[in-house]
């Protein structure tokens, strides 16, 4: 702390009286409440957090510890063949997810940010509609499209008098994550895509680069940090959504759907709290990851839940 | 400019891209207002369907709006006292209190469901009334809030706001709610807006927290798809969209909004 600050300091006030609270809320600035009336603030939200969050999850630990395998239940998703498989299964589709949206939506991303035309407010405004559209209504979309009933199997019926249907089955799920991830990969594209500098392009074009060069050594490391960041919040909300899957079919083995049965229909608390416990570790590690390798407030948008 | 093939092939991506959004969310609406889906629309156009919504989830779609004011008022009370302190007193216990605060919405919505079950799920009071899924959405909600509001009292010059209005004789309090809150005003209704947004629509947590009782609007959602006809499906998430299209647009204005003040701010320094 400079010395300037100390005696403004000084001037607002004395500093605390009682050491240890000062120290507990950090460095003491002028003008803030004393510390009784910080705590006070703070009240509501500990209360929430420690009754509602913290002591739920403790005790699920404890109930996973408590079950009959003891704290081996924790590793059952590693050992147990069926979950170790759901596992991977989930893995693979949001990796697969997370890297098609971050593809798709980084051409388009970055034509928005770049091209005038007419229109373009109206498709920029339209690419973000489903941002918070529940998991079930995005998997009633995908009926939609790819259903008994849709789109895509009337055409296809139309011109080769086959009916496409694939909206019941994994790629279904794929197709319903990445209709909810196209949102909010496009709005972190922009975001970053507005903060390039055009000039730095004009300058490698100038030297002789290739476009292929410009976008490898120029462009991409720009949109970087933005492709990171909404890239980690897409594999993380496809990692744990449910109600996509859950409205297209109860029998897709991704491992939300699989902690589902084994909590409703088998009653295997011990075995479903386990899961829940690892999937949401690895969750917050993918996040946590991202947020240390880009920066804070990196992982600020996440939103919804599929 | 000039506009060769690669314009038009990303413009081509981009159209493809905006059909796979737009085609289903059409298609749905429509047939909400079909007489008949299997006949299509040559069938007519009818309201029938809306009503018949309106008649069987009518109870789901307004506790839905109950929950999303209360968990407005909660995080209101919560959240921007908290995002005062974490912007005012950063330290490393402040900081590891903030993850723990944003957790719920890294952990998935089933994971916490079933740490609330475990937890409360015998308080069969407390258990069977709408407070129970009232909490789920305040956790899952309260970190937006938080974040959304302490963003803009990073941006804001507190102290010297702080200051200013101490020197003049204004106690905490007075402070607080007239100079803080006020300056604080863009961030906490984005905050408001997404709480209640997300309010409305989460399924996650609700699904394994409702009962037969305290159904919410997306929990109908997914009684519909599962049992009802198709224009009954429609009709629904019809509903659902006219309810949160007014609360999307108005964020994306808002955002413009304070994209434009600090685009403003930016060519004022620049001048200077």
């Amino acid at each position: 702390m400079s010395s300037v600050e100390h005696i403004k300091e000084g001037r607002s006030r004395p500093s605390f009286p009682w050491a240890f609270p000062s120290s507990l809320f950090g460095r003491a600035t002028p003008g803030a409440g004393s510390p009784a009336i910080l705590a006070l603030l703070m009240l509501p939200g500990l209360i929430i957090v420690a009754a509602f969050f913290i002591l739920p999850m403790a005790l699920v630990a404890m109930r996973v510890a408590d079950g009959p395998d003891g704290l081996a239940t924790y590793f059952v998703i590693l050992t147990n063949d069926r979950y170790l498989a759901s596992l991977i299964q989930t893995l693979v589709m949001s990796g697969g997810v997370t890297v098609t949206a971050l593809v798709l939506c980084g051409i388009c991303g970055l034509f928005l940010v770049r091209n005038r035309f007419a229109g373009r407010n109206v498709i920029t405004a339209l690419l973000t509609l489903p941002l918070s559209f529940p998991g079930t209504v995005v998997g009633f979309m995908v009926i939609m499209l790819a259903g008994r009933q849709g789109v895509i199997g009337s055409i296809s019926d139309a011109l080769w008098g086959e009916k496409i249907v694939f909206a019941y089955e994994i790629t279904g799920l794929f197709v319903g994550y990445l209709y909810f991830s196209i949102p909010r990969v496009i709005l972190a594209v922009m975001a970053s895509a507005e903060k390039l500098d055009p000039q730095l392009e004009e300058a490698a074009r100038s030297l002789g680069a290739p476009t292929w060069r410009v976008v490898k050594d120029v462009i991409l490391p720009g949109l970087m940090p933005g492709l990171v960041s909404s890239g980690a919040i897409c594999f993380a909300t496809a990692m744990g959504a449910f109600g996509t899957a859950f409205t297209l079919a109860t029998d897709i083995d991704v491992l939300p759907m699989v902690i589902y049965t084994e909590f409703t229909r088998n009653a295997n608390i011990a075995v479903a709290a386990a899961l829940s416990i690892a999937l949401g570790a690895m969750t917050w590690a993918v996040l946590a990851a991202v947020r240390v390798f880009v920066g804070n407030g990196a992982t600020s948008g996440t939103g919804g839940g599929a | 400019m000039r506009r060769d093939w690669k314009f038009y092939s990303q413009l081509g991506l981009t159209i493809v891209l905006c059909l796979f959004i737009v085609v289903p969310v059409v298609m749905s609406a429509l047939a909400g207002v079909t007489v008949n889906v299997f006949k299509g629309l040559s069938s007519g156009l009818t309201l029938r369907w809306v009503f018949e919504v309106w008649d069987l989830y009518a109870q789901s779609i307004l506790l839905s709006l109950g929950i999303a004011m209360a968990c407005l008022v909660v995080t209101l009370v919560a959240g921007v006292p908290l995002a005062y302190v974490l912007v005012r007193r950063p330290s490393r216990m402040m900081r590891l209190f903030e993850e723990l605060l944003t957790l719920p919405v890294a952990i998935p919505g089933l994971a916490l469901a079933l740490a609330l079950l475990i937890t409360y799920g015998g308080v069969s009071g407390y258990r069977s009334s709408w407070l129970f899924i009232l909490t789920g959405h305040v956790l899952f909600t309260l970190p937006f809030m938080v974040r959304s509001v302490a963003a803009v009292m990073a941006a804001m010059d507190m102290k010297m706001l702080e200051e200013g209005a101490a020197s003049l004789g204004a106690g905490f309090w007075r402070r607080f709610f007239g100079v803080i809150v006020p300056n604080a005003k863009p961030g906490i209704l984005a905050g408001a807006l997404m709480v209640v947004t997300l309010s409305i629509g989460e399924f996650n947590l609700t699904w394994m927290l409702h009962t037969p009782l305290t159904k919410t609007l997306p929990v109908g959602l997914a009684d519909a798809y599962a049992s009802m006809r198709l224009e009954i499906g429609s009709a629904y998430t019809l509903i659902f969209f006219v309810l949160i299209m007014p609360l999307l647009i108005a964020m994306q204005a808002l955002a413009d909004r304070g994209k434009r003040a600090s685009r403003r701010i930016d060519t004022a320094e620049d001048t200077l």
